[in-house]
């Protein structure tokens, strides 16, 4: 069964339509690129899945649960879209790291404000606590930033940030993780950092959307690509076929401007 | 000169007792005005129109007309017109009027300096707590209010170093406040009079207390220095 399914999303601000008709689906475990010119509605696509945009059509299903169905107000409730986002994560191009926070703080800082829901708190306090911490140490060991944990984000560089990023959207387990153009605000050194981590993840079969601008990554990287144009899927296919023979004349030139 | 040694002690133990009444007014102003005007910012913010209308026209109002009026408005006005004492009597009356009438106007004030400071912070901050699963108040709380408080108190001092001077304003209503004390000795009290300098003289604690407090605000502006 798929993981995720989206079906005919679409999304107008004020009169443009910046998505259209928008279908697809995921298999847990794998990478999808969504490729594409700037404005063509890949961002837009990834912010409706984190319901940070409400789409005004369409149904996103996670694991067979319908999570959000324009035509059935339950499911559009603010509150019950809260707990909904926790499927998802999401990474930001620019970050977004809480400044006042270490870089332990920032990845644990979700995860101890919703273990104050659970009925057992009071009780576990401090066996609770330490468990987030160490989870949260882990995760940025992972990352390669055991001795940045102390740090505050203005104390690190844009890939040792990215990376922080990415252990807080890791450590509420997402079942799937998005990346709003991860490596976008990094100069080519940082980026080859970020981009081994992901790497990485993939390795790991981590189910993962990646809007992206690298095209030799997400071909490496991913198993299914995504081409958008102008807010609709206009091709998608293997990398192999999406890069190595593009059928769409739009796709053809998109590439080219790569390849040059 | 002799004259002069003699006076000082009496001047000053008065000018402290006024003193004294000045700082209960700063100080329970400060504790009002800045939960107020926090409350004020969100209503000025509001989505709800006429809660965000009616907010911005009191803002305004309060904000487009003198202190000075607001105090005698807020002290005389039940009395004279409603013919009801809401404040009491005596000092105790005018002490509340007068502490009523600073945490409005202040409390305005602050307002829009909160305004400002969460205007100010980048919507990815709250987008961020948002995919994180927070809720609209923890995203406030833990993520937007520091950040703020860290942008908003260099203006913040401002007004703070402004209202310790702004007590002042309360001597219209005859609060006993250092000015009332140190006026007293003109007319005579304690048996002084005609003596001009114990109001001068309070320049000095209003120079004083306002060092202190800028000191103090300096502190915690380079507390806040941890993160940018």
């Amino acid at each position: 069964m798929a993981i995720l399914e989206v079906e005919h999303l679409s999304k107008t601000f004020e009169r443009t339509e910046v998505l259209k008709d928008i279908n697809f689906s995921l298999e847990k475990g794998q990478v999808v690129s969504l490729i594409g010119s700037s404005g063509s509605g890949k961002t837009t696509c990834l912010r409706c899945l984190n319901f940070l945009e409400r789409p005004d059509t369409g149904i996103i299903r996670v694991n067979g649960e319908t999570l959000f169905d324009a035509d059935d107000p339950v499911t559009t409730r603010e509150s019950a879209i809260r707990k909904k986002r926790l499927h998802f994560g999401l990474v930001f191009q620019s970050f977004n790291l809480f400044p006042q926070y270490t870089a332990l703080g920032n990845v644990m800082l979700a995860s101890e404000l919703l273990a104050k829901e659970r009925p057992d708190y009071k009780e576990n306090k401090k066996a609770i606590h330490e468990e987030i911490e160490q989870k949260a140490q882990v995760l940025l060991e992972q990352m390669g930033l055991e001795d940045r944990m102390n740090n505050y984000p203005h104390q690190l560089s844009g890939g040792q940030c990215q990376r922080v990023a990415i252990a807080r959207a890791l450590a509420l387990k997402p079942d799937i993780l998005c990346f709003d153009e991860p490596t976008s605000a990094l100069d080519p050194e940082l980026t080859g950092e970020v981009l081994k981590v992901i790497r990485e993840l993939a390795e790991q079969r981590t189910t993962m959307i990646i809007v992206t601008h690298e095209m030799a990554f997400a071909r490496d990287v991913s198993n299914h690509v995504i081409f958008m144009d102008d807010g609709r899927i206009l091709e998608e296919g293997t990398p192999e076929e999406v890069f190595g023979h593009p059928r769409e004349l739009r796709t053809q030139q998109f590439l080219g401007h790569y390849a040059q | 000169m002799e004259q002069f040694l003699e006076q000082f002690p009496i001047v000053v133990q008065s000018l402290n007792i006024g003193f004294l009444q000045t700082l209960k007014l700063f100080f329970v102003t400060l504790l009002g005005a800045v939960p107020l005007g926090l409350i004020i910012a969100f209503g000025s913010m509001s989505r709800f129109r006429p809660l965000s209308y009616f907010t911005k026209i009191i803002v305004w109002i309060i904000r487009g007309t003198p202190l000075m009026i607001q105090l005698l408005i807020i002290f005389y006005f039940p009395g004279l017109v409603l013919k009801k004492q809401i404040w009491g009597g005596g000092e105790v009356a005018r002490f509340t009027a007068s502490a009523v009438a600073f945490i409005f106007n202040y409390a305005c004030y602050f307002s829009e300096i909160y305004r400002g400071g969460i205007q100010s912070i980048p919507v990815g901050q709250e987008e961020a707590g948002l995919v994180l699963g927070m809720t609209k108040s923890q995203i406030f709380f833990k993520v937007t209010l520091l950040q703020m408080i860290k942008r908003i108190v260099p203006p913040m001092s401002n007004e703070v170093i402004t209202l310790v001077k702004d007590t002042s304003l309360a001597r219209i209503i005859a609060l006993q406040e250092i000015i009332w004390a140190g006026q007293a000795f003109l007319k005579g009290s304690q048996g002084i009079s005609g003596q001009i300098w114990p109001l001068f003289f309070t320049a000095v604690y209003y120079l004083i207390f306002s060092g202190v407090v800028t000191l103090l605000l300096g502190r915690l502006e380079k507390k806040l220095d941890y993160f940018r």
